[in-house]
């Protein structure tokens, strides 16, 4: 008897989550744009309300379009539930908010796009959540900064802006071992690329107007749960995380733990979190990113190989300081790379022109086929500047903590032909440097 | 609800409300490596219908304490012990794959004490095979893979469960880890052996009195239909449903015909 095998990538990225319409038969997953649905009798509507029984009762909480997408990135990431929310951003905060409140704590790497980095700095922080930044690298910076209020790790794949491969093992042994989920941003790598539960995140999001969508037409955010971390044992030794398991008053005085010995949290994200934040996706984006998902596997393949190439051909230009990326030998985190990340380490990176602000504006307004927006993850290349445009406030000085020099530039790159990007770059540096 | 049964501390689920021994008692029992959860579809439903729940973990599965018994026999006792404990003189019982053979010796041990039987997933012999026998016992997480693989008949379960947006077979996979992790003392292995080794089904079948249904997926690979003929034909005036589109795990993968059936046939 040859041991059965689960479905592969490809195949779930296609077929997870979705059945033909039973009741019209479309093969693709029909937009089901009804804010509601209806009930078969009273004793139905009750039981759905009190989850005696699954369906859908009203689009904030559930829709069937939304389901086929949080199912399909739950099966690809391997993990026991997905939500569709607004952005990546309702995707974090729904993601803290489920287990974090007023007094909580929350160590998170320093290394954070910049809305995370604001959403934990100051907004969560508004509301009684105080957060400790590490350099995601040093481990020993991670375990002292947990306090008895401590409820979350977090940090992303790949950080910002220079890529650090975080190490989700090691970062996760750390969290486990004081009864916390590591929660990760997994923006940038996609499961295609990395399955973050595979090595121990417990927890993870998407900012699906990226990758997943693949085509810059839909925001949107995926909060998966690995359905790994055995959140009552947790309690047990710590006290923390009654919201899983203590009645809660807001459902029914509902012991979410007792429900569902390994998706809790699920299901507590999505009764309360869903119900009372709102932050709902709409079907429409839904559908987008369900369209985008089911060629991820090849657009990545693409993404990376195209990457590799703009790389190299910058890693020895002469108008370049500097490149980093994760696979070259220069790049600090090269080798977990290699453990983490061998199919490719993305296709968003920063490298940095020689010259001033000046230089780094002369570049990017040359660039013909580079779009200059502040978007990631398009089927189209994309380029920042952050000295001109997102820090154009911040002080030289203060950007170079940032890691961010004035002549950093952020790349996304898409599926064009290589050589066109690389030509397109090609002309953009030798304006940057005309006027130097 | 903790009890304590044979002197271990015992988990069981009440469907979200506090049990009460003086409604109609249900009893739901998990199959092999599985927990109280997989009735979550169900149980809720009954406990807020009218039905005192208690959806068991068994010994040393999930968070009820103790080591896993070896025998379907030893595991009915227990059952009998449990009604005791929670103060049920009579009670309907509903078991699942492994749990339906505990339920069928429950009520051929106490056959005045239980009142319905319905038997979801089952099949008599339950054997199972040399190659997942040893998977249980050396490759764990291999045994899962197979039986999470083999119980499921779609990459699409709808409505899903526990609801919408929960991948089935992750979930699935996932609770037999944990149960895995709870107790690393090769639970799936004693509860395979334990349905291996079972050899009272047909005495057991033919002693049944009380009103029995047998809830059958037409997909199911582990208890395949037409593995249960043996039970069919001995248990006299045994209901047999088939549910379409449905594999092993009948709970999640069509979670509101399962409920259906079981309460049209609890409510008699």
């Amino acid at each position: 008897m040859s041991a059965p095998k689960y479905p592969g990538f490809d195949t779930l990225s296609l077929h997870a989550g979705a059945a033909p319409d039973p009741a019209t038969g479309a093969r693709a997953t029909p937009i089901y744009l009804s804010t509601s649905f209806v009930f078969k009798d009273s004793d139905h509507a009750a039981s759905l309300f009190n989850m005696e029984r699954a369906g859908h009762v009203y689009s904030r909480i559930s829709n069937p379009t939304n389901a086929v997408l949080e199912e399909r990135i739950a099966a690809l990431e391997g993990g026991v539930a997905g939500l569709a929310v607004a952005s990546g951003q309702a995707a974090m905060h729904l993601g803290l908010a489920t287990i974090a409140g007023a007094g909580s704590h929350v160590v998170a790497s320093r290394a954070l796009y910049g809305g995370s980095q604001n959403l934990l700095a100051y907004t969560m922080k508004r509301f009684g959540i105080e957060t400790t930044f590490v350099d995601p690298r040093d481990l020993d910076a991670w375990r002292k900064a947990i306090r008895p209020n401590t409820k979350v790790l977090f940090g992303e794949t790949l950080g910002n802006p220079g890529l650090d491969v975080l190490d989700i093992p090691k970062v996760a042994a750390i969290a486990h071992e004081h009864y916390l989920p590591l929660m990760v941003d997994s923006t940038f790598t996609t499961p295609y690329l990395l399955r973050p539960f595979d090595h121990g995140a417990d927890l993870l999001f998407h900012s699906a107007t990226k990758f997943l969508c693949g085509h810059g037409t839909a925001i949107g955010g995926l909060l998966v749960d690995g359905g790994t971390f055995d959140w009552q044992q947790a309690y047990e030794k710590t006290g923390h995380f009654a919201e899983l398991c203590e009645p809660y008053d807001g459902f029914h005085g509902m012991v979410f733990s007792e429900e569902s010995s390994v998706a809790p949290f699920s299901l507590r994200a999505r009764r309360e979190g869903l119900r009372d934040f709102g932050a709902v996706m709409s079907p429409h984006n839904a559908f987008a990113i369900l369209q985008g998902i089911e060629t991820l596997s090849l657009r990545m393949d693409r993404h990376v190989a195209n990457t590799r190439k703009i790389v190299e051909f910058l890693a020895v230009h002469p108008a370049v300081d500097s490149v980093s990326y994760p696979e070259l030998e220069s790049h600090p985190d090269h080798a977990l790379a290699k453990t983490l990340l061998p199919k490719g380490c993305g296709a968003v990176f920063s490298f940095s022109i020689k010259g001033d602000r000046a230089a780094g504006r002369r570049f990017v307004e040359s660039l013909k086929v580079f779009s200059h927006l502040a978007n990631v993850g398009d089927a189209k290349s994309l380029v920042i500047h952050p000295a001109s445009t997102t820090h154009f406030r911040v002080p030289t000085e203060q950007l170079a903590a940032s890691g961010i020099t004035e002549g950093t530039m952020r790349l996304s790159i898409g599926l064009e032909d290589a050589d066109d990007l690389i030509e397109d770059l090609g002309r953009g540096l030798k304006a940057a440097q005309k006027g130097a | 609800m903790l009890l304590n049964v044979q002197g271990q501390e015992t988990y069981c689920y009440t469907g979200g409300k506090a049990f009460n021994p003086e409604l109609p008692t249900v009893v739901f029992i998990h199959g092999a490596q599985h927990d109280h959860s997989v009735w979550a579809l169900q149980t809720r439903y009954f406990a807020h219908h009218g039905f005192g729940v208690l959806a068991v973990d068994l010994p040393g599965h999930g968070r009820s304490k103790g080591s896993p018994l070896g025998s379907v026999e030893a595991l009915a006792d227990w059952l009998l012990a449990l009604l005791d404990t929670a103060g049920v003189q009579k009670a309907a019982l509903v078991g699942h794959s492994m749990g339906s053979l505990i339920a069928l010796e429950a009520a051929y041990r106490a056959p005045g004490r239980i009142t319905r039987l319905a038997l979801v997933g089952t099949a008599y012999p339950m054997k199972v095979s040399d190659v997942l026998l040893e998977a249980s016992l050396n490759e764990e997480q291999t045994a899962i893979d197979m039986v999470n693989i083999w119980s499921h008949s779609t990459m699409a379960q709808k409505p899903s469960c526990p609801g919408p947006g929960f991948h089935v077979m992750g979930g699935n996979q996932r609770l037999m880890q944990y149960v895995s992790r709870r107790n690393p003392a090769k639970v799936f292995h004693t509860d395979f052996s334990a349905c291996n080794n079972y050899s009272n089904g047909e005495a057991a079948a033919k002693s049944i009195g009380c009103p029995a249904l047998l809830l059958l997926g037409t997909r199911d690979m582990m208890t395949p239909p037409r593995a249960t003929a043996t039970l069919a034909k001995a248990i006299n005036g045994a209901r047999v449903v088939h549910i379409d589109n449905c594999g092993h795990n009948l709970m999640a993968e069509q979670p509101d015909a399962v409920l259906d059936n079981l309460y049209g046939f609890m409510k008699g």
